[in-house]
């Protein structure tokens, strides 16, 4: 795939708007399970990356990524900066600068593996792993924008009957069951919103 | 934030909470006066509860020692953002910064205590992470 300087702006503002936008929904579902920040940690971090456009977009795409990828390391807090911000950094670290579906598919692989490092996790403990494990699973395995989509939505619903085992929900035990994992849906939605900017071409 | 050029141990304080991380500060300073630099952070960049990597970076810069740096944190993201911070250090200083897996008021105070009396980094995050093993 090739994204011209206009696609990537287009997928910068995409992705700030789904957070920007669902920040009320995120901050409610972690009101339930966590601490209740994570919507407002997740819109100030992207805001600031929207602060950093338009000189962002004229990066190319792994320069890019990793610039978004510190602006939320240092803005978002909590542990969403870090968790999201090493996905983003680690994305752009692998690409190339003209990748090809195998080589997002590889980077990919790569930072979901730094954002099991960073947060000592796997999938299976109600977190934004149980989002980006399944949908690279069906990114690899060949589906398209479509599928990869549904499953991103699929995931984050499919966390609503799990017990945490790792971040603040854990402490809840028992009480974490029936909450969809915050950081799950937020992840589910920048997947979305990234594939919807890019109007398939991306992965197509 | 910090006033001690002493060759001890740092002390960095992370908390959600800045008055947290001020008070247990307050409370290393009572136990072991200026004899080991310390910093503490505390709060979101608006202010509000949560921990931030800038914060913490600066907290580091703060407290830093030739004999290193321990952090103490509270809660999940003051220990993931924390362990950012760390990775975002340069590469001679990454080595001697250790986050310790110790109880944050608690841990600071014994830590504190025993970099007063010159020990290493490794005893120091010993003695935090033994104290309530």
């Amino acid at each position: 795939m090739s994204l011209d300087r206009a696609a990537r702006e287009r997928l910068v503002r995409a992705l700030a708007a789904s957070m920007i936008e669902h920040a009320e929904e995120l901050t409610t579902l972690d009101q339930a399970i966590g601490d209740g920040d994570h919507g407002l940690n997740m819109k100030r971090g992207f805001e600031a990356v929207l602060a950093t456009l338009p000189g962002l977009a004229d990066k190319s795409l792994p320069e890019m990524l990793k610039s978004i990828g510190m602006t939320l390391v240092m803005k978002v807090g909590g542990a969403s900066g870090p968790l999201v911000g090493t996905f983003f950094m680690e994305l752009g670290k692998a690409l190339p600068d003209q990748p090809a579906r195998a080589d997002l598919v590889a980077a990919a692989d790569k930072a979901i593996e730094a954002v099991k490092m960073r947060g000592r996790s796997e999938a299976g403990q109600k977190t934004l792993l149980d989002v980006l494990v399944p949908v690279q699973a069906v990114f690899a395995g060949g589906g398209d924008a479509r599928a990869i989509a549904a499953e991103a939505t699929q995931a984050a619903d499919r966390t609503t009957p799990m017990l945490a085992t790792r971040g603040r929900a854990s402490f809840l035990g028992e009480r974490s069951i029936g909450h969809m994992d915050p950081g799950s849906r937020s992840a589910s939605l920048l997947i979305s919103a990234a594939i919807a900017a890019l109007e398939l071409e991306a992965i197509s | 934030m910090s006033d001690s050029s002493s060759g001890n141990v740092g002390i960095v304080i992370v908390s959600h909470s800045s008055k947290i991380a001020e008070g247990a500060a307050d409370m290393v300073r009572q136990m072991v006066g200026n004899a080991v630099p310390l910093a503490w952070t505390g709060g979101d960049t608006d202010g509000g509860l949560g921990t931030n990597v800038a914060g913490i970076l600066e907290a580091i810069e703060a407290a830093w020692s030739p004999a290193g740096v321990a952090i103490l944190v509270d809660l999940g993201g003051a220990e993931t953002n924390s362990e950012m911070a760390v990775e975002m250090l340069a590469e001679d200083r990454r080595a001697r910064v250790v986050v310790c897996n110790a109880p944050v008021v608690e841990g600071a105070v014994i830590a504190a205590t025993e970099s007063s009396g010159g020990s290493s980094l490794a005893a120091v995050k010993r003695s935090a992470e033994e104290f309530y093993a």
